[in-house]
């Protein structure tokens, strides 16, 4: 049983406030994506987990154990970091059991652990090799091997994928999402990859200029976006916004269309509409075709809707030319609405 | 990105014939700046005094090993080699136990005047040693160092800690900080994690270094001469006394001075490599 507390953690790098403020609770044996762009304190906060890094504020609970105090080795925690950190001078069965060796378990024990997870990796064949002698897909196995021998209460992943190229990344994330799911650990994701993110986690943290913006599931942070920012971040090609004007109670003119609305704002709000949630119609928002790009099952188009950017995700079988005027109506329970000055969702 | 790279690795290996010619010529000059005068040396020593003493001279030894055999019978020849290694041994340790702590923390922490730290490692070497001779003598007199393998040890262990403290330190910032970190997610402290992943790793490298400041200490001739009188090393041993023997004898010095650092460097020739980032397997 791990469940992971963090409670009102900070790090300041002297002047530089990485994180403030977080707090998080991570169920036992949930999956947790820590999603953001570079420099947002996502592996900052990982490292805080994991004890590489002190918090400046705050506590660290894991399996109700407060934890910010004690070493690394101390947590029950187990880590695999970017550039998978495989020992050169050992070999891959050494790699696996470094760990096991440390706790001074028996021999037999040390061995029965490092194959079984190497069998799981699919790295059985690979155990008398050294670290130079394999690709960077084998190296990453290792590492996640050398991780689930520990057979740790939470594993701690730091973009484990980002160096792997793309084919392999999809593999090797399918089977890693299939390993954890067996281990039933907690595991703590790092990665900037929201595709990564949405195919692996339980839940997403949505992490922004050192705060945690969101954290809900994958489909709820996709549908019903916390924040402006959220929005704008995930999803590819992400929401469209376009400004929208009080006309009545609950009503707003958004390029010359009425929809219903939030009632309380007084003050503006900003349209929001997913690409793919669009469909050309008789009445709609009047959008000039400027970009056609077919992607198969697709078409991207990219417009001009009252003077702004906007981006559709239409049936491939649309006849459409650039230049042309088309009316695109949105799925009115898809539309989302956002606060001007908070940046906030309002409904 | 992996365009740019591909070229830049590919620009050497197919350098033109020009650029061909001009690193032959290159390997070929250097190669004969060190081995001519060790074969004229190695030609000298196996000649006989007439010969050496000669014109023209021959460039084929004649194999007369009157000169050497001269100098193992040479009394205090002995005494001062053991001397010499001595010395060597004890700067080479001194100089790793202090000088890789010093590169470690300099490739691993952060503190106030790193830089001007390394800089000020380097200053040590800007002293001329004949200008603190004197006072060094007067220091030593008074501690009861002088004449003593471990005084001379002391100096040289001061020339020789500006390397050892530069190459360790760049040996650990190339062993990277995850490695380590790894260690200690793992069940490793910061000092269980040294001796099982970076110790290792660099032991390499830390014997090169070591092979270093041997050699430097084996080298050292003024500090040797100034500071000890019965106790002398190799070189200042041969200093004195080949400084008024005939021609022959100096060669034949010199020889017994090289050879012995030779054989070292060749057989550590691997670490050093290492050292440079060649071997980095």
């Amino acid at each position: 049983m791990a469940e992971i507390q963090i409670k009102n953690v900070a790090k300041r790098f002297g002047e530089y406030q990485a994180l403030s403020d977080i707090n998080l609770t991570i169920a036992d044996q949930e999956f947790m994506v820590l999603l953001g762009a570079s420099g947002c304190g996502k592996s900052t906060l990982l490292r805080i987990i994991c004890g590489l890094e002190t918090a400046t504020e705050g506590e660290v609970w894991i399996g109700g154990r407060r934890v910010d105090h004690l070493a690394p080795k101390d947590r029950g925690i187990a880590m695999v970091f970017q550039n998978y950190a495989v020992f050169p001078h050992l070999t891959v069965f050494e790699n696996i059991g470094f760990g096991l060796r440390m706790q001074k378990q028996p021999n037999d024990e040390v061995k029965r652990r490092v194959e079984r997870t190497a069998e799981l990796m699919h790295i059985e064949q690979l155990l008398g090799r050294y670290s130079g002698e394999l690709s960077g897909g084998q190296r990453q196995r290792v590492a996640v091997a050398r991780a689930l021998a520990m057979e740790p209460d939470v594993i701690l992943m730091d973009e484990p994928l980002s160096n792997l190229d793309a084919l392999l990344r999809l593999e090797m994330r399918a089977e890693l999402k299939g390993v954890l799911a067996e281990s039933n650990t907690t595991a703590i994701y790092v990665t900037h990859d929201q595709v990564e993110a949405m195919s692996l986690a339980d839940r997403i943290s949505v992490m922004h200029q050192g705060r945690i913006v969101q954290a809900a599931t994958p489909v709820e942070v996709y549908r019903n976006p916390a924040e402006r920012f959220v929005a704008g971040f995930i999803g590819n090609p992400p929401m469209n916004f376009l400004p929208a004007n009080r006309a009545d109670a609950g009503k707003w003119t958004v390029a010359g269309q009425t929809y219903d609305g939030p009632h309380a704002a007084d003050g503006s709000v900003e349209f929001a509409i997913r690409p793919e949630d669009i469909a050309p119609a008789e009445s709609g928002l009047p959008a000039k075709v400027r970009l056609i790009e077919p992607l198969g099952a697709h078409l991207l188009v990219t417009c001009d809707v009252d003077g702004t950017m906007f981006r559709a995700v239409l049936e491939s079988d649309l006849e459409l030319k650039t230049g042309e005027i088309i009316n695109l109506a949105p799925h009115a329970d898809r539309i989302r609405w956002f606060d001007k000055s908070t940046q906030q969702a309002v409904a | 990105m992996s365009d740019a790279t591909v070229s830049e690795i590919a620009l050497p290996r197919a350098p033109g014939k020009a650029g061909r010619y001009v690193y032959i010529s290159g390997v070929v000059l250097l190669c004969a700046w060190v081995l001519i005068p060790l074969y004229l040396l190695l030609v000298n020593t196996l000649s006989s005094p007439e010969t050496v003493n000669s014109f023209p001279k021959s460039f084929i030894p004649e194999f007369d090993l009157g000169s050497l055999e001269f100098f193992t019978g040479f009394s205090g020849m002995l005494v001062a080699l053991k001397n010499s290694i001595i010395v060597a041994a004890i700067t080479m340790v001194l100089s790793i136990l202090i000088g890789a702590p010093a590169g470690y923390a300099l490739s691993r922490f952060d503190f106030r005047g790193k830089e001007l730290f390394r800089l000020l490692i380097l200053l040590t070497r800007a002293f001329p040693l004949p200008l603190l001779a004197l006072p060094l003598a007067v220091l030593f007199i008074r501690t009861g160092l002088d004449d003593t393998a471990f005084g001379l040890a002391l100096v040289h262990t001061t020339l020789a800690i500006p390397f050892s403290v530069l190459i360790t330190f760049s040996l650990f910032s190339g062993i990277p900080i995850e490695l380590e970190e790894a260690a200690w997610t793992l069940g490793c402290n910061r000092v269980t994690a040294f001796q099982k992943v970076v110790l290792p790793l660099i032991l390499p490298g830390i014997t090169a270094s070591a092979i270093f400041a041997f050699v430097i200490s084996w080298n050292e001739v003024f500090a040797a001469a100034v500071l000890t009188i019965e106790n002398r090393t190799l070189t200042a041993f041969l200093l004195q006394t080949l400084s008024e023997s005939p021609l022959h004898l100096k060669f034949a010095g010199g020889f017994i001075l090289v050879v012995p650092a030779l054989i070292f460097i060749f057989a550590v020739r691997k670490y050093l490599f290492a050292m440079w980032g060649i071997a980095n397997r």
